[in-house]
């Protein structure tokens, strides 16, 4: 039998915690939680060998350990970084940190196309919210920007070049979830992409994972594609019996009235991967994701937790309490007469087009 | 009861005098502030015949805008809706076809898109919201109507004049002929 692990203490922010070595300083300051957590745009916990990619989550050391106090010369990567006994980390108390960490932003939003009128990921994108939290108002980049074509990745998934950041996550996520990897990183420098040979499909059955991973838009669920905004959609906790032993069938259904729009994996508080009630990260199946788009398909738990600062939590569905309806009481158990049916009038969201039933985006014929 | 304030007047049940009685001096009265009232400068215009000017931060009804070439702005990003306190905007969204890039500038457009003019505050949220430019309010308001059926606005109602195909509606729009 080895040793337990010694705890080491480590001060973050000025905050003291204690952690088994080994853990990384990224992990230790997600154990304090709020601002004092580095943000991650490539870091992935429950993906191995994620992290080192992207600098977000540069922070300071101020004093290497106890046995060797002197601080680290330049700031590190707080996501491959591990914590020593006693080492004391700046993150937001240091203004070299934010200083680099707006660069960084700034160096991420250089390729980065501004078409979040049209992107799917808009309000639940980490790079809006990276961008909005710790990155400059302007731009100083005056030449073109590096461009590709949208590609198919199979008829499910579809790639967006121009908006990845190369995180590799959604790399990993193929190598290490599915049997055969199909897609990686072609090229390299500004001209890296995201790819499969000869334009492959992606086709395996927990592929659609990669769209849950992806910090930014560049990987979507084109079975939602273009069919509603994130944050007109309510999120709702459901489950399913998959056939599939790997997924757990606990996703988050993004629904509209009683349309289902969109499945997706549950999320933490950090924008990963939820662990799902069997004690596994709860990576779903491509059945679950893309056909079970029918609401009696699922087990419907209630509405999921959003944080109150993001944009989804404007429809406000937590803890709805509906009025109770007087008028039938009064006029004798009649209900009251409708003056005006909206569907009449309106053109829009009529009760004979199903747009969540559509397997790509709507197009002018649909509405014919 | 005592006064809570000071500013309560006992009411006065005198006997009113003779000049009092017959009413004759407060009737002149009011008839000489009638009077005086011919020679002031009329407060109300003649509507239909004079329509006053509106003031130039004035928020009317609403229009879809369209580039210079024709193209509908509008991207359904959502923004408006989502900005809207009156929870009057709706929308559908649509991908373009091969062949409609005449028609919508990106590669997402508003498929449907209506206003409803009752639930409307003209506010001008939606305005300011608008990352592409593509919905204004204007300098008119809703005209009114006998049903609730004519306050939805749809893109036919909303939409400017083809500034290429149209362009002489969209002068005519502009009031500049």
């Amino acid at each position: 039998m080895s040793e337990p692990t010694p705890l080491f203490k480590v001060t973050i922010d000025n905050i003291t915690v204690e952690v088994p070595a080994g853990t990384t300083i990224l992990n230790a300051a997600r154990q304090i939680g709020g601002e004092v957590a580095p943000p991650a745009m490539c870091y992935y916990s429950k993906l191995q060998g994620s992290g080192g990619k992207c600098r977000t989550c540069l922070v300071e050391v101020s004093k290497g350990s106890e046995k060797d106090p002197r601080p680290m010369p330049k700031l590190v990567a707080s996501c491959r970084t591990t914590v020593m006994d006693g080492m004391e980390v700046k993150n937001i108390t240091s203004p070299k940190v934010l200083d680099a960490r707006a660069s960084v932003v700034e160096f991420l939003l250089i390729n980065h196309p501004l078409d979040c009128p049209i992107c799917d990921q808009a309000g639940e994108c980490h790079l809006q919210d990276l961008s909005y939290e710790h990155g400059k108002e302007g731009t100083r980049y005056e030449f073109q920007r590096r461009t590709f074509h949208k590609v198919d990745l199979g008829d499910k998934i579809q790639l967006h070049m121009t908006r990845c950041i190369m995180c590799f996550r959604c790399v990993f996520t193929a190598d290490q979830l599915t049997d055969k990897r199909e897609h990686g990183i072609l090229d390299r420098g500004d001209h890296a992409q995201i790819a499969t040979f000869i334009q492959k499909n992606l086709q395996n059955e927990f592929i659609g994972n990669v769209i849950d991973v992806c910090p930014v838009g560049a990987l979507t669920d084109k079975t939602f594609r273009f069919k509603n905004r994130v944050w007109f959609t309510k999120p709702v906790d459901a489950h399913r019996n998959c056939d599939n032993p790997k997924c757990c069938g606990e996703v988050q259904l993004w629904m509209r009235g009683d349309e289902v729009f969109r499945v997706t994996a549950r999320k933490d508080e950090w924008g990963e991967v939820k662990e799902a009630s069997n004690g596994k990260t709860g990576w779903i199946c491509n059945v679950c994701r893309f056909d079970k788009k029918d609401a009696k398909d699922w087990v419907i738990e209630g509405p999921s937790k959003i944080n109150r600062h993001s944009v989804i939590a404007q429809g406000h569905y937590e803890g709805v309490v509906k009025p109770q309806e007087t008028l039938p009481e009064v006029l004798d158990g009649r209900q009251p007469k409708l003056l005006m049916d909206i569907h009449s009038v309106s053109q829009v969201n009529k009760p004979t087009v199903e747009l969540s039933l559509l397997e790509r985006p709507a197009h002018s014929t649909d509405f014919k | 009861m005592q006064a809570l304030t000071n500013r309560a007047k006992a009411v006065e049940r005198r006997k009113m005098t003779f000049l009092e009685r017959i009413y004759l001096w407060n009737i002149i009265k009011g008839m000489w502030i009638t009077f005086k009232h011919m020679f002031t400068k009329n407060p109300t215009i003649q509507y239909p015949e004079k329509k006053r000017e509106f003031s130039p931060v004035f928020r009317g009804l609403h229009v879809l805008n369209r580039d210079e070439e024709g193209r509908e702005r509008c991207t359904a990003c959502g923004l408006c809706a989502v900005a809207c306190p009156a929870e009057a905007i709706t929308m559908e969204a649509a991908e373009r076809l091969p062949g409609e890039e005449n028609l919508y500038r990106e590669e997402k457009y508003a498929a449907k898109y209506e206003i409803n003019m009752l639930r409307c505050i003209f506010c001008g949220l939606c305005e300011e919201a608008c990352p592409k430019d593509a919905i204004y309010l204007s300098e008119t308001f809703a005209p009114s109507n006998f049903n609730r059926k004519g306050f939805i606005y749809g893109k036919d109602n909303l939409l400017i004049p083809n500034p290429v195909t149209a362009a002489g509606d969209l002068a005519k729009a502009k009031g500049l002929n």
